[in-house]
């Protein structure tokens, strides 16, 4: 009659402990999948020592009036990256461009988790978030959307601690095969812009801003079209 | 014509206080120029406040361009009261000294002489508008060199490309000498309606200071008669340094914003010269010379 309940007992520690075993088995693949892709990611990329590259950047900031430019990309490993507007005054969103798929993955100091599969551009990208193991580093959480089949990074959502959260959406074309892209578009966080008239010395001429238009306000883009990549032929450490 | 336009032009040339309005604007020029050369980078750094907050900008953001941007924003407030000490003296000058009974005297018509001196007032300020160029452009290039303009306006910013900005300040000066020519005109009304160079001087300086006012001040009851005011038009030389945007956000090269802006105060400030300058005929031709 005692036994019973003492078998019981057994019985549904028993269950517990398979089914935390099995929790930690599922994890560890999961999380073993998600640093494999990683890892393809980070092979793609180690391919490329250096590289510069010339493209046209667009900036839209709701406050900013400002039409296409030139811009030359220097980029050299581990992750020193430089964008150059070609003359003329260039703006980039504070600490993002630093934030890069390199300054990300060549770390090597995170733990990744797989977050599931997502629709992207008629696309199905594996969502992997990045936590980072070293406190020393300025970004507190990353997702990456990544193909795959081909191990290419479509996009990035990165928090970081000084600058606000960035997102990173990429395309590519024909330097696909170095994990390079021919577009990228950098969004992020903008702060609210108001000089006094005092300042500015424009009295009388307020006109009030629409809501859409505060609304539309608070984010920014700033998009490059590279046109032309030079890989592996070196880059002067003078250039960052 | 030219003749009269001649003697009209000496003697301006030989007054004294024809010399303080260029000394007064390179003075204030050159000071405002080795101010913004020695602590110009906190000026800026205080101006993009909110701007690097958000976004690192990099280039050459206090060159030449913005050095005139910035002077001729302080400056062509102040043009106008400069202007005043010699256009509202052309005439009644002439009258305190007794020497507008002798000029009427000559074979040349009352409507010819007041003509002539309007040229030669108009030319003044011409001179007095391209020395203000030459300082604020041409020598804040030489100083602070070029780059793109950042103008940063109260609500958002405009970034024009260097290629794309001389031809501005080509428009913008020229808007400003109709703009200033606006000011001769009513300084020779006020001449004309004068016996001593005081009173035109100061009235037309006070007419100035008063219709500025009017037309800053954000009140409703004011913004009825603002349009018609020419103080309220004579800024938009301004509207040379805004750009088109098109439909993302991408500001079109070589384009300004409002350009019937810039006709509709073109035609306001002409009418006002007609105004000004034909009531001066009509005053001078039918005024009884005492002095």
């Amino acid at each position: 009659m005692n036994r019973t309940p003492y078998k019981n007992t057994i019985t549904v520690a028993s269950k517990k402990a398979i089914l935390l075993f099995l929790l930690c088995v599922i994890t560890s693949t999961i999380n073993a999948q998600a640093n494999m892709l990683i890892e393809k990611v980070s092979q793609k990329l180690a391919l490329v020592n250096d590289y510069t590259a010339t493209g046209i950047m667009k900036t839209d900031v709701a406050f900013i009036k400002a039409s296409l430019g030139k811009v030359k990309v220097y980029f050299k490993k581990p992750n020193q990256l430089k964008i150059k507007k070609e003359g003329g005054i260039s703006l980039l969103p504070k600490g993002g461009v630093s934030v890069s798929l390199n300054s990300l993955l060549n770390t090597k100091q995170f733990v990744a988790m797989e977050s599931g599969k997502q629709l992207f551009k008629g696309k199905e990208l594996q969502v992997i978030k990045l936590i980072p193991t070293d406190d020393a580093l300025d970004w507190v959480i990353s997702t990456l959307w990544i193909d795959p089949a081909t191990a290419l990074v479509y996009k990035t959502f990165t928090t970081t601690k000084e600058n606000g959260t960035y997102e990173v959406t990429m395309e590519y074309g024909a330097h696909a095969q170095y994990g390079l892209p021919s577009k990228i578009i950098f969004g992020f966080n903008t702060k609210d812009y108001k000089l006094p008239s005092g300042i500015t010395l424009e009295f009388g001429e307020e006109e009030p801003v629409s809501k859409a238009k505060a609304l539309k306000a608070k984010k920014g883009t700033i998009e490059i079209t590279y046109s032309n990549y030079s890989i592996n032929n070196g880059v002067s450490n003078t250039m960052f | 014509m030219w003749k009269l336009i001649s003697v009209e032009l000496y003697k301006i040339y030989k007054r004294p206080r024809t010399y303080i309005a260029f000394g007064a604007i390179a003075a204030l020029i050159v000071v405002i120029q080795l101010g913004l050369k020695i602590d110009g980078e906190s000026y800026s750094g205080f101006l993009m406040k909110d701007i690097n907050d958000t976004l690192s900008i990099e280039g050459k953001i206090l060159n030449g361009y913005l050095i005139c941007y910035i002077l001729l924003q302080l400056l062509l407030v102040h043009v106008p009261l400069l202007v005043a000490l010699i256009a509202a003296d052309m005439i009644s000058g002439e009258a305190n000294l007794g020497t507008l009974r002798l000029i009427f005297t000559t074979p040349y018509s009352r409507t010819q002489w007041v003509m002539a001196k309007f040229v030669a007032a108009s030319t003044y300020t011409i001179l007095l508008l391209i020395w203000l160029a030459f300082l604020a452009l041409f020598v804040s290039i030489w100083i602070f060199g070029t780059d793109d303009l950042f103008l940063m306006k109260s609500n958002y910013v405009v970034l024009i490309t260097e290629g794309d900005v001389m031809w501005r300040y080509v428009g913008a000066f020229v808007f400003a000498a109709f703009a200033l020519m606006t000011v001769t005109s009513l300084g020779f009304l006020m001449s004309s309606l004068a016996n001593n160079s005081i009173g035109p001087i100061v009235g037309t300086m006070s007419a100035i200071v008063f219709l500025t006012i009017l037309s800053t001040l954000n009140i409703p009851l004011f913004s009825l008669i603002k349009p018609y005011l020419f103080t309220t038009h004579m800024n938009n030389w301004k509207e040379f340094f805004d750009l088109q945007v098109n439909a993302d956000n991408e500001a079109i090269k070589g384009s300004i914003l409002n350009i019937a802006k810039i006709k509709n105060s073109l035609i306001v400030l002409t009418l006002h010269i007609i105004l000004f300058v034909g009531a001066s005929v009509l005053i001078v031709k039918k005024k009884d010379i005492l002095s």
